[in-house]
Protein backbone atom coordinates (compact mmCIF):
# COMPACT_ATOMS: atom_id res chain seq x y z
CA UNK A 1 0.00 0.00 0.00
CA UNK A 2 1.53 3.91 -1.06
CA UNK A 3 1.44 5.88 1.91
CA UNK A 4 1.65 9.77 2.30
CA UNK A 5 5.29 9.14 3.60
CA UNK A 6 8.11 11.78 2.16
CA UNK A 7 11.34 11.49 3.88
CA UNK A 8 11.55 13.00 7.32
CA UNK A 9 12.69 11.47 10.60
CA UNK A 10 9.66 12.05 12.83
CA UNK A 11 7.62 13.72 14.45
CA UNK A 12 8.15 15.54 18.07
CA UNK A 13 5.65 16.22 20.63
CA UNK A 14 6.73 18.75 23.61
CA UNK A 15 5.67 18.24 27.25
CA UNK A 16 6.10 20.42 30.10
CA UNK A 17 5.33 18.04 32.43
CA UNK A 18 7.08 14.31 33.29
CA UNK A 19 3.36 13.06 34.20
CA UNK A 20 2.18 14.39 30.87
CA UNK A 21 4.70 12.82 28.78
CA UNK A 22 4.30 9.17 30.69
CA UNK A 23 0.73 9.51 29.50
CA UNK A 24 0.98 10.32 26.35
CA UNK A 25 3.73 7.93 25.84
CA UNK A 26 1.07 5.23 27.34
CA UNK A 27 -1.65 6.29 25.06
CA UNK A 28 0.64 6.54 21.64
CA UNK A 29 1.72 3.10 23.12
CA UNK A 30 -1.51 2.05 23.35
CA UNK A 31 -2.65 3.31 19.82
CA UNK A 32 -0.39 1.09 18.28
CA UNK A 33 3.07 3.29 17.93
CA UNK A 34 6.22 1.15 18.69
CA UNK A 35 8.77 3.27 17.24
CA UNK A 36 8.74 5.45 19.70
CA UNK A 37 11.18 7.52 21.86
CA UNK A 38 11.27 9.83 24.58
CA UNK A 39 13.62 12.52 25.72
CA UNK A 40 13.36 13.50 29.00
CA UNK A 41 16.10 15.75 31.93
CA UNK A 42 15.77 13.61 34.26
CA UNK A 43 14.77 9.79 34.41
CA UNK A 44 11.00 9.39 34.48
CA UNK A 45 9.75 6.15 36.30
CA UNK A 46 7.85 3.97 34.05
CA UNK A 47 8.48 6.09 31.10
CA UNK A 48 10.92 3.34 29.49
CA UNK A 49 7.93 0.67 30.28
CA UNK A 50 5.98 3.17 28.51
CA UNK A 51 7.27 2.91 25.11
CA UNK A 52 7.59 -0.81 25.05
CA UNK A 53 11.37 -0.94 26.41
CA UNK A 54 11.30 -4.25 28.30
CA UNK A 55 14.56 -6.07 28.16
CA UNK A 56 18.02 -4.37 28.49
CA UNK A 57 21.33 -5.96 26.78
CA UNK A 58 23.67 -4.45 29.00
CA UNK A 59 22.86 -7.23 31.69
CA UNK A 60 24.03 -10.04 29.46
CA UNK A 61 27.21 -8.43 28.38
CA UNK A 62 28.69 -7.14 31.49
CA UNK A 63 28.14 -10.73 32.30
CA UNK A 64 29.91 -11.67 29.24
CA UNK A 65 32.61 -9.49 30.37
CA UNK A 66 32.77 -10.63 34.08
CA UNK A 67 33.14 -14.43 32.84
CA UNK A 68 36.20 -13.13 30.23
CA UNK A 69 37.75 -10.94 33.14
CA UNK A 70 38.03 -14.03 35.02
CA UNK A 71 38.90 -16.44 32.61
CA UNK A 72 41.86 -14.25 31.97
CA UNK A 73 43.17 -13.46 35.33
CA UNK A 74 43.13 -16.88 35.90
CA UNK A 75 44.67 -17.87 32.95
CA UNK A 76 47.23 -15.35 33.17
CA UNK A 77 48.38 -16.15 36.91
CA UNK A 78 48.11 -19.95 35.63
CA UNK A 79 50.45 -19.36 32.88
CA UNK A 80 52.62 -16.94 34.45
CA UNK A 81 53.45 -19.19 37.68
CA UNK A 82 53.05 -22.72 35.70
CA UNK A 83 54.63 -22.06 32.36
CA UNK A 84 56.29 -19.02 31.83
CA UNK A 85 58.79 -18.64 34.97
CA UNK A 86 57.94 -21.34 37.49
CA UNK A 87 59.89 -20.47 40.96
CA UNK A 88 59.35 -22.27 44.06
CA UNK A 89 57.71 -19.79 46.70
CA UNK A 90 57.95 -21.40 50.38
CA UNK A 91 57.93 -24.67 49.07
CA UNK A 92 53.90 -23.90 47.88
CA UNK A 93 53.04 -26.01 44.73
CA UNK A 94 53.06 -23.99 41.41
CA UNK A 95 49.59 -24.12 41.32
CA UNK A 96 48.83 -22.38 44.33
CA UNK A 97 45.02 -21.35 43.37
CA UNK A 98 43.93 -19.57 46.67
CA UNK A 99 47.13 -16.79 45.17
CA UNK A 100 45.09 -16.29 42.36
CA UNK A 101 42.01 -15.48 43.06
CA UNK A 102 42.97 -11.85 44.07
CA UNK A 103 43.78 -11.06 40.90
CA UNK A 104 40.82 -12.96 39.05
CA UNK A 105 38.64 -11.26 41.50
CA UNK A 106 39.69 -8.04 40.22
CA UNK A 107 39.86 -9.01 36.55
CA UNK A 108 36.52 -9.87 36.51
CA UNK A 109 35.08 -6.77 38.32
CA UNK A 110 37.35 -4.64 35.89
CA UNK A 111 36.39 -6.30 32.81
CA UNK A 112 32.65 -6.79 33.84
CA UNK A 113 32.48 -2.66 34.51
CA UNK A 114 34.15 -1.98 31.10
CA UNK A 115 31.50 -4.17 29.42
CA UNK A 116 28.90 -2.35 31.00
CA UNK A 117 30.09 1.26 29.91
CA UNK A 118 31.30 0.49 26.31
CA UNK A 119 28.14 -1.97 25.78
CA UNK A 120 25.79 0.51 27.07
CA UNK A 121 27.08 3.24 24.83
CA UNK A 122 27.63 0.50 21.55
CA UNK A 123 23.76 -0.15 22.13
CA UNK A 124 22.99 3.23 22.03
CA UNK A 125 24.35 3.85 18.99
CA UNK A 126 27.12 6.02 20.67
CA UNK A 127 29.63 8.26 19.77
CA UNK A 128 26.92 10.04 17.09
CA UNK A 129 28.50 13.12 16.27
CA UNK A 130 24.60 13.84 14.12
CA UNK A 131 21.38 13.33 15.06
CA UNK A 132 18.06 14.38 13.36
CA UNK A 133 16.43 15.59 16.23
CA UNK A 134 18.64 18.82 16.79
CA UNK A 135 17.38 20.04 13.83
CA UNK A 136 14.23 21.17 15.90
CA UNK A 137 15.46 23.94 17.41
CA UNK A 138 13.43 23.65 20.70
CA UNK A 139 14.71 20.09 21.50
CA UNK A 140 17.68 21.31 23.03
CA UNK A 141 15.30 21.80 25.99
CA UNK A 142 14.97 18.61 26.97
CA UNK A 143 18.13 19.10 28.56
CA UNK A 144 16.27 21.58 31.07
CA UNK A 145 12.53 21.68 31.86
CA UNK A 146 11.12 19.97 28.58
CA UNK A 147 10.00 16.56 27.92
CA UNK A 148 9.98 14.90 24.79
CA UNK A 149 8.08 12.14 22.74
CA UNK A 150 9.31 11.08 19.21
CA UNK A 151 7.41 8.88 17.05
CA UNK A 152 10.14 7.49 13.98
CA UNK A 153 8.91 7.48 10.61
CA UNK A 154 10.14 3.78 10.35
CA UNK A 155 7.02 2.84 12.16
CA UNK A 156 4.56 0.47 10.34
CA UNK A 157 2.31 3.15 11.52
CA UNK A 158 3.34 6.25 10.61
CA UNK A 159 1.49 8.68 8.53
CA UNK A 160 2.18 12.02 8.25
CA UNK A 161 -0.76 13.75 8.63
CA UNK A 162 -2.73 11.33 10.87
CA UNK A 163 0.11 10.40 13.23
CA UNK A 164 0.65 14.48 14.10
CA UNK A 165 -2.72 14.70 14.09
CA UNK A 166 -2.55 12.21 16.87
CA UNK A 167 -0.47 13.80 18.41
CA UNK A 168 -1.85 17.19 18.53
CA UNK A 169 -4.84 15.05 20.29
CA UNK A 170 -2.10 14.30 23.15
CA UNK A 171 -2.72 18.39 23.77
CA UNK A 172 1.26 18.71 23.72
CA UNK A 173 2.56 21.98 24.08
CA UNK A 174 3.75 21.74 20.10
CA UNK A 175 4.51 19.10 17.64
CA UNK A 176 7.29 19.31 15.45
CA UNK A 177 8.47 17.62 12.02
CA UNK A 178 11.89 16.18 12.09
CA UNK A 179 14.02 16.86 9.11
CA UNK A 180 16.30 14.12 8.19
CA UNK B 1 -11.15 -7.13 54.96
CA UNK B 2 -11.84 -8.13 58.47
CA UNK B 3 -12.52 -12.01 56.70
CA UNK B 4 -9.12 -11.56 54.93
CA UNK B 5 -7.05 -10.81 58.05
CA UNK B 6 -8.72 -13.31 60.30
CA UNK B 7 -7.73 -16.24 57.65
CA UNK B 8 -4.74 -14.22 58.02
CA UNK B 9 -4.45 -14.27 61.53
CA UNK B 10 -5.18 -17.70 61.93
CA UNK B 11 -3.08 -19.08 59.60
CA UNK B 12 -0.81 -17.49 62.24
CA UNK B 13 -1.96 -18.90 65.02
CA UNK B 14 -1.40 -22.43 63.51
CA UNK B 15 2.27 -21.67 63.12
CA UNK B 16 3.13 -20.36 66.03
CA UNK B 17 0.99 -23.44 67.64
CA UNK B 18 2.77 -26.35 65.56
CA UNK B 19 6.44 -24.16 66.12
CA UNK B 20 5.67 -23.94 70.11
CA UNK B 21 5.06 -27.51 70.55
CA UNK B 22 7.59 -28.76 67.91
CA UNK B 23 10.30 -26.66 70.12
CA UNK B 24 8.84 -27.69 73.14
CA UNK B 25 9.11 -31.45 72.47
CA UNK B 26 12.26 -30.97 70.86
CA UNK B 27 13.58 -29.22 74.02
CA UNK B 28 12.61 -31.54 76.69
CA UNK B 29 14.12 -34.53 74.16
CA UNK B 30 17.67 -32.70 74.84
CA UNK B 31 17.16 -31.83 78.54
CA UNK B 32 16.17 -35.57 79.29
CA UNK B 33 19.12 -37.01 76.90
CA UNK B 34 21.69 -34.23 78.38
CA UNK B 35 21.21 -36.08 81.58
CA UNK B 36 22.74 -38.89 80.30
CA UNK B 37 25.71 -36.70 77.90
CA UNK B 38 25.45 -33.37 79.55
CA UNK B 39 28.66 -32.22 77.18
CA UNK B 40 26.76 -33.39 73.90
CA UNK B 41 23.80 -31.31 75.44
CA UNK B 42 26.12 -28.42 75.61
CA UNK B 43 27.80 -28.58 72.52
CA UNK B 44 24.78 -28.88 70.43
CA UNK B 45 22.79 -26.62 72.16
CA UNK B 46 25.77 -23.81 71.65
CA UNK B 47 25.34 -24.55 67.85
CA UNK B 48 21.46 -24.26 67.85
CA UNK B 49 21.75 -21.08 70.04
CA UNK B 50 24.89 -19.04 67.41
CA UNK B 51 22.79 -19.99 65.00
CA UNK B 52 18.84 -18.81 65.65
CA UNK B 53 20.70 -15.62 67.78
CA UNK B 54 21.78 -14.55 63.93
CA UNK B 55 18.56 -14.07 62.78
CA UNK B 56 17.15 -11.53 65.47
CA UNK B 57 20.55 -9.65 65.43
CA UNK B 58 20.58 -9.60 61.81
CA UNK B 59 17.16 -8.34 61.76
CA UNK B 60 17.99 -5.50 64.25
CA UNK B 61 21.38 -4.89 61.72
CA UNK B 62 18.57 -4.52 58.82
CA UNK B 63 15.97 -2.44 60.63
CA UNK B 64 19.13 0.28 61.45
CA UNK B 65 20.65 0.09 58.32
CA UNK B 66 16.83 0.78 56.91
CA UNK B 67 16.51 3.56 59.56
CA UNK B 68 20.09 5.47 58.69
CA UNK B 69 19.76 5.39 54.89
CA UNK B 70 15.58 4.95 54.14
CA UNK B 71 14.34 3.65 51.17
CA UNK B 72 11.48 1.46 50.23
CA UNK B 73 12.67 -1.58 50.57
CA UNK B 74 12.49 -1.91 54.30
CA UNK B 75 9.25 0.05 54.24
CA UNK B 76 7.25 -2.92 53.64
CA UNK B 77 9.35 -5.38 56.07
CA UNK B 78 10.13 -3.32 58.87
CA UNK B 79 7.24 -4.86 60.64
CA UNK B 80 8.97 -8.31 60.06
CA UNK B 81 12.11 -6.90 61.26
CA UNK B 82 10.93 -5.28 64.37
CA UNK B 83 9.59 -8.51 65.34
CA UNK B 84 12.66 -10.43 64.81
CA UNK B 85 14.35 -7.72 67.04
CA UNK B 86 11.57 -8.00 69.72
CA UNK B 87 12.39 -12.17 69.72
CA UNK B 88 16.08 -10.97 71.56
CA UNK B 89 14.49 -11.46 74.76
CA UNK B 90 13.64 -15.01 74.03
CA UNK B 91 17.17 -15.69 72.89
CA UNK B 92 18.70 -14.06 76.11
CA UNK B 93 16.49 -16.55 77.95
CA UNK B 94 17.50 -19.25 75.71
CA UNK B 95 21.43 -18.39 76.41
CA UNK B 96 21.02 -19.41 79.98
CA UNK B 97 21.28 -22.94 79.69
CA UNK B 98 25.09 -22.35 78.60
CA UNK B 99 26.04 -20.97 81.53
CA UNK B 100 26.25 -24.68 83.30
CA UNK B 101 28.49 -25.95 80.69
CA UNK B 102 30.92 -23.36 80.49
CA UNK B 103 33.48 -26.26 81.32
CA UNK B 104 31.91 -28.79 79.16
CA UNK B 105 32.13 -26.06 76.12
CA UNK B 106 35.54 -24.17 76.79
CA UNK B 107 38.74 -25.55 77.72
CA UNK B 108 39.99 -22.01 79.44
CA UNK B 109 36.98 -22.29 82.07
CA UNK B 110 38.69 -26.17 83.04
CA UNK B 111 41.28 -24.96 85.76
CA UNK B 112 43.67 -28.37 85.26
CA UNK B 113 43.72 -27.88 81.85
CA UNK B 114 44.37 -24.42 82.55
CA UNK B 115 47.03 -25.12 84.94
CA UNK B 116 49.27 -27.48 82.55
CA UNK B 117 48.85 -25.01 79.78
CA UNK B 118 51.52 -21.71 79.37
CA UNK B 119 49.03 -20.38 76.96
CA UNK B 120 46.11 -20.42 78.78
CA UNK B 121 47.72 -18.86 81.86
CA UNK B 122 48.39 -15.99 79.78
CA UNK B 123 44.79 -15.51 78.43
CA UNK B 124 43.69 -15.67 81.48
CA UNK B 125 43.05 -12.15 82.55
CA UNK B 126 40.68 -12.13 79.08
CA UNK B 127 39.29 -15.76 79.17
CA UNK B 128 38.25 -16.82 82.56
CA UNK B 129 34.66 -17.32 83.87
CA UNK B 130 33.83 -14.28 85.85
CA UNK B 131 35.08 -12.18 83.10
CA UNK B 132 33.18 -14.29 80.42
CA UNK B 133 29.88 -13.49 82.33
CA UNK B 134 30.08 -10.25 82.59
CA UNK B 135 30.77 -9.64 78.99
CA UNK B 136 27.93 -11.89 78.17
CA UNK B 137 25.79 -9.83 79.83
CA UNK B 138 27.00 -6.41 78.45
CA UNK B 139 26.41 -7.50 74.94
CA UNK B 140 22.75 -8.69 75.66
CA UNK B 141 22.24 -5.31 77.47
CA UNK B 142 23.48 -3.47 75.08
CA UNK B 143 21.19 -5.35 72.44
CA UNK B 144 18.29 -5.66 74.31
CA UNK B 145 18.46 -1.78 75.23
CA UNK B 146 18.72 -0.85 71.51
CA UNK B 147 15.74 -3.10 70.51
CA UNK B 148 13.46 -1.84 72.88
CA UNK B 149 14.45 2.10 72.34
CA UNK B 150 13.87 1.22 68.36
CA UNK B 151 10.65 -0.46 69.37
CA UNK B 152 9.44 2.37 71.30
CA UNK B 153 10.21 4.71 69.22
CA UNK B 154 8.51 2.77 66.00
CA UNK B 155 5.53 2.11 68.26
CA UNK B 156 5.46 6.70 68.87
CA UNK B 157 5.68 7.23 65.20
CA UNK B 158 2.37 5.09 63.94
CA UNK B 159 0.68 7.28 66.53
CA UNK B 160 2.60 10.51 65.96
CA UNK B 161 3.15 11.66 61.95
CA UNK B 162 6.02 14.03 60.85
CA UNK B 163 9.80 14.08 61.16
CA UNK B 164 10.86 13.74 64.65
CA UNK B 165 10.29 10.60 65.54
CA UNK B 166 12.16 9.59 62.30
CA UNK B 167 15.06 11.77 63.19
CA UNK B 168 15.09 10.00 66.51
CA UNK B 169 14.99 6.43 65.12
CA UNK B 170 17.73 8.14 62.65
CA UNK B 171 20.30 9.10 64.99
CA UNK B 172 19.79 5.90 67.41
CA UNK B 173 20.73 3.58 64.35
CA UNK B 174 23.44 5.36 63.72
CA UNK B 175 24.83 4.96 66.84
CA UNK B 176 23.66 1.43 67.35
CA UNK B 177 25.48 0.14 64.60
CA UNK B 178 28.59 0.94 65.90
CA UNK B 179 27.25 -0.16 69.18
CA UNK B 180 26.23 -3.76 67.28
CA UNK B 181 29.53 -3.78 65.33
CA UNK B 182 31.76 -3.94 69.01
CA UNK B 183 29.60 -5.99 70.67
CA UNK B 184 29.31 -8.47 68.22
CA UNK B 185 32.68 -9.22 67.52
CA UNK B 186 33.23 -9.59 70.83
CA UNK B 187 30.57 -11.64 71.54
CA UNK B 188 31.93 -13.64 68.70
CA UNK B 189 35.40 -13.92 69.88
CA UNK B 190 34.05 -14.58 73.49
CA UNK B 191 31.49 -17.19 71.94
CA UNK B 192 32.70 -19.31 69.08
CA UNK B 193 36.77 -18.34 68.94
CA UNK B 194 37.46 -19.08 72.31
CA UNK B 195 36.35 -22.76 71.63
CA UNK B 196 40.09 -23.31 70.03
CA UNK B 197 41.69 -20.10 72.40
CA UNK B 198 45.27 -21.24 70.94
CA UNK B 199 44.00 -19.68 67.50
CA UNK B 200 42.78 -15.84 66.09
CA UNK B 201 41.59 -14.33 63.32
CA UNK B 202 40.73 -10.65 63.14
CA UNK B 203 38.08 -11.04 60.85
CA UNK B 204 36.21 -13.52 62.70
CA UNK B 205 33.84 -11.58 63.89
CA UNK B 206 32.92 -9.69 60.77
CA UNK B 207 32.85 -13.32 59.53
CA UNK B 208 29.87 -13.94 62.13
CA UNK B 209 28.46 -10.87 61.76
CA UNK B 210 27.48 -11.63 57.86
CA UNK B 211 25.86 -14.71 58.48
CA UNK B 212 23.81 -12.92 60.41
CA UNK B 213 22.87 -10.29 58.25
CA UNK B 214 22.61 -12.82 55.58
CA UNK B 215 20.31 -14.85 57.77
CA UNK B 216 18.13 -11.65 58.08
CA UNK B 217 17.85 -11.11 54.97
CA UNK B 218 16.86 -14.40 53.68
CA UNK B 219 14.34 -14.45 56.60
CA UNK B 220 12.74 -10.82 56.08
CA UNK B 221 12.11 -12.14 52.25
CA UNK B 222 10.88 -15.69 52.62
CA UNK B 223 8.45 -13.92 55.49
CA UNK B 224 7.49 -11.74 53.30
CA UNK B 225 6.54 -13.82 50.26
CA UNK B 226 4.55 -15.85 52.13
CA UNK B 227 2.32 -13.10 53.88
CA UNK B 228 2.24 -11.06 50.27
CA UNK B 229 -0.60 -12.87 48.91
CA UNK B 230 -2.86 -11.13 51.72
CA UNK B 231 -3.32 -7.42 52.86
CA UNK B 232 -2.03 -5.32 54.01
CA UNK B 233 1.07 -6.30 53.38
CA UNK B 234 -0.06 -7.08 49.56
CA UNK B 235 0.17 -3.14 48.59
CA UNK B 236 3.29 -2.73 50.41
CA UNK B 237 5.13 -5.59 48.77
CA UNK B 238 5.78 -5.39 44.89
CA UNK B 239 8.62 -7.12 42.74
CA UNK B 240 10.12 -3.79 42.78
CA UNK B 241 10.72 -4.89 46.86
CA UNK B 242 11.53 -8.19 46.05
CA UNK B 243 14.19 -7.25 43.28
CA UNK B 244 15.71 -5.21 46.09
CA UNK B 245 15.42 -7.64 48.76
CA UNK B 246 17.02 -10.24 46.39
CA UNK B 247 20.06 -7.62 45.65
CA UNK B 248 20.93 -7.61 49.38
CA UNK B 249 20.71 -11.50 49.36
CA UNK B 250 22.84 -11.25 46.60
CA UNK B 251 25.16 -8.85 47.92
CA UNK B 252 25.65 -10.76 51.41
CA UNK B 253 26.37 -13.89 49.99
CA UNK B 254 29.30 -12.24 47.90
CA UNK B 255 30.52 -10.60 50.86
CA UNK B 256 30.16 -13.50 52.88
CA UNK B 257 32.80 -15.48 50.31
CA UNK B 258 34.68 -12.29 50.49
CA UNK B 259 35.21 -12.48 53.77
CA UNK B 260 35.35 -15.80 54.26
CA UNK B 261 37.95 -16.40 51.47
CA UNK B 262 40.24 -13.17 52.51
CA UNK B 263 40.52 -14.85 55.97
CA UNK B 264 41.87 -18.38 54.09
CA UNK B 265 44.24 -16.82 51.99
CA UNK B 266 45.87 -15.04 54.34
CA UNK B 267 46.05 -17.49 56.84
CA UNK B 268 47.27 -19.91 53.79
CA UNK B 269 49.66 -17.33 52.35
CA UNK B 270 51.56 -17.04 56.21
CA UNK B 271 51.29 -20.95 56.51
CA UNK B 272 52.31 -20.48 60.14
CA UNK B 273 51.39 -23.28 62.28
CA UNK B 274 49.60 -21.52 65.36
CA UNK B 275 46.92 -20.49 62.43
CA UNK B 276 47.07 -23.13 60.21
CA UNK B 277 45.75 -25.48 62.67
CA UNK B 278 42.04 -24.62 62.61
CA UNK B 279 42.16 -24.82 59.45
CA UNK B 280 43.90 -28.47 59.12
CA UNK B 281 41.06 -29.14 61.65
CA UNK B 282 38.48 -28.92 59.14
CA UNK B 283 40.10 -30.15 56.41
CA UNK B 284 40.22 -33.57 57.54
CA UNK B 285 38.40 -36.67 58.86
CA UNK B 286 35.59 -36.05 56.65
CA UNK B 287 35.13 -31.89 56.97
CA UNK B 288 36.61 -30.86 54.06
CA UNK B 289 33.80 -32.37 52.06
CA UNK B 290 31.45 -29.70 54.25
CA UNK B 291 33.50 -26.89 53.55
CA UNK B 292 33.58 -27.96 49.79
CA UNK B 293 30.00 -27.95 50.17
CA UNK B 294 30.10 -24.84 51.50
CA UNK B 295 32.06 -23.04 48.84
CA UNK B 296 29.28 -24.29 46.44
CA UNK B 297 25.74 -24.13 47.85
CA UNK B 298 26.96 -20.38 50.29
CA UNK B 299 28.43 -19.24 47.35
CA UNK B 300 28.52 -20.27 43.51
CA UNK B 301 24.67 -21.46 43.52
CA UNK B 302 23.57 -18.50 45.12
CA UNK B 303 25.52 -16.30 43.10
CA UNK B 304 24.56 -17.59 39.69
CA UNK B 305 21.07 -18.03 40.41
CA UNK B 306 20.50 -14.25 41.82
CA UNK B 307 22.66 -12.60 39.16
CA UNK B 308 19.05 -13.20 37.14
CA UNK B 309 16.57 -9.73 37.53
CA UNK B 310 13.40 -11.93 36.63
CA UNK B 311 14.11 -14.37 39.85
CA UNK B 312 14.74 -11.77 41.93
CA UNK B 313 11.21 -9.93 41.45
CA UNK B 314 9.31 -13.60 41.68
CA UNK B 315 8.52 -13.48 45.10
CA UNK B 316 8.24 -16.96 45.49
CA UNK B 317 11.60 -18.26 43.27
CA UNK B 318 13.32 -15.94 45.52
CA UNK B 319 12.00 -17.01 48.50
CA UNK B 320 13.23 -20.72 47.56
CA UNK B 321 16.62 -19.37 47.15
CA UNK B 322 16.52 -17.51 50.63
CA UNK B 323 15.14 -21.11 52.15
CA UNK B 324 18.28 -22.68 50.97
CA UNK B 325 20.71 -19.47 52.03
CA UNK B 326 19.24 -19.82 55.33
CA UNK B 327 19.59 -23.88 55.64
CA UNK B 328 23.16 -23.36 53.78
CA UNK B 329 24.23 -20.58 57.04
CA UNK B 330 23.45 -23.56 59.39
CA UNK B 331 25.65 -25.86 57.65
CA UNK B 332 28.03 -22.77 57.88
CA UNK B 333 27.89 -22.19 61.55
CA UNK B 334 28.62 -25.98 61.93
CA UNK B 335 31.02 -26.00 60.36
CA UNK B 336 32.68 -23.34 61.99
CA UNK B 337 31.68 -24.85 65.71
CA UNK B 338 31.60 -28.06 65.33
CA UNK B 339 35.10 -29.20 64.28
CA UNK B 340 36.40 -27.72 67.51
CA UNK B 341 34.61 -31.01 69.43
CA UNK B 342 34.94 -33.39 67.39
CA UNK B 343 38.31 -34.65 66.89
CA UNK B 344 37.69 -38.04 65.70
CA UNK B 345 36.23 -36.30 62.49
CA UNK B 346 32.90 -35.35 60.61
CA UNK B 347 29.70 -36.55 62.71
CA UNK B 348 26.32 -35.20 63.23
CA UNK B 349 25.05 -36.12 66.88
CA UNK B 350 20.86 -36.72 66.60
CA UNK B 351 21.07 -33.99 69.41
CA UNK B 352 22.53 -31.55 66.98
CA UNK B 353 19.14 -31.92 64.90
CA UNK B 354 17.28 -31.60 68.01
CA UNK B 355 18.48 -28.99 69.75
CA UNK B 356 18.13 -26.72 66.59
CA UNK B 357 14.83 -27.69 66.17
CA UNK B 358 14.16 -27.32 69.73
CA UNK B 359 15.66 -23.67 69.46
CA UNK B 360 13.92 -23.30 66.27
CA UNK B 361 10.16 -23.93 67.24
CA UNK B 362 10.41 -21.52 70.24
CA UNK B 363 12.42 -18.79 67.93
CA UNK B 364 9.46 -19.24 65.40
CA UNK B 365 6.64 -19.35 68.08
CA UNK B 366 7.84 -16.24 69.63
CA UNK B 367 8.87 -14.19 66.10
CA UNK B 368 5.41 -15.32 65.12
CA UNK B 369 3.32 -13.92 68.37
CA UNK B 370 5.49 -10.54 67.92
CA UNK B 371 4.11 -10.44 64.21
CA UNK B 372 0.47 -10.45 65.06
CA UNK B 373 1.10 -7.74 67.93
CA UNK B 374 1.34 -4.91 65.80
CA UNK B 375 -0.40 -4.04 62.05
CA UNK B 376 2.33 -5.81 59.53
CA UNK B 377 3.27 -2.09 57.60
CA UNK B 378 4.12 1.06 59.52
CA UNK B 379 1.44 3.67 58.95
CA UNK B 380 3.96 6.56 58.74
CA UNK B 381 7.22 7.40 57.84
CA UNK B 382 8.08 10.57 57.11
CA UNK B 383 11.02 9.99 54.60
CA UNK B 384 8.97 6.79 52.91
CA UNK B 385 6.14 9.62 52.46
CA UNK B 386 8.30 12.19 50.57
CA UNK B 387 9.29 9.04 48.48
CA UNK B 388 6.22 8.40 47.45
CA UNK B 389 5.10 12.05 46.75
CA UNK B 390 8.19 11.53 43.88
CA UNK B 391 7.20 8.54 42.55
Amino acid sequence: MKRNRPSIYGLLAEFESAEHVLDAAKRAYADGYRKLEAYSPFPVEGLDEAIGFHRSRVPLIVLMGGIAGGLTGFGMECFSAIYHYPINVGGRPLFSWPAFIPVTFELTVLFAAFSAVLGMLALNGLPKPYHPLFNVERFVLHGHDRFFLCVEATDAKFDRETTKRFLESLQPKGVYEVEP
Amino acid sequence: MSERNDSLRSQLDRIQWCALVIGLLCVTGCATAGRLDAAQFFRSWFVAFLFWIGLPLGCLVILMIHHLAGGRWGFGVRRLLEAGTRTLPVMALLFIPLLFGLQALYIWARPEAVAADALLQHKQPYLNVPFFLVRAAIYFAVWLALAWRLDRAAAAQDQTPGPGVTQRLTALSGGGLVAYGVTMTFAAVDWAMSLEPEWFSTVYGVLIMTGQVLGGFALVIIVAALLMKQKPLADAMTAVQFHDLGKFLFTFVVFWAYIAFAQYLIIWAGNLPEETSWYHRRFEGGWSGVGIFLMIFHFFVPFFLLLSADLKRRPGALAAVAAGVLVVCVVDVFWIVKPAFAKNGFSVHWMDVAALAGIGGLWVAAFVRQLKGRSLVPAHDARVEEELRWA
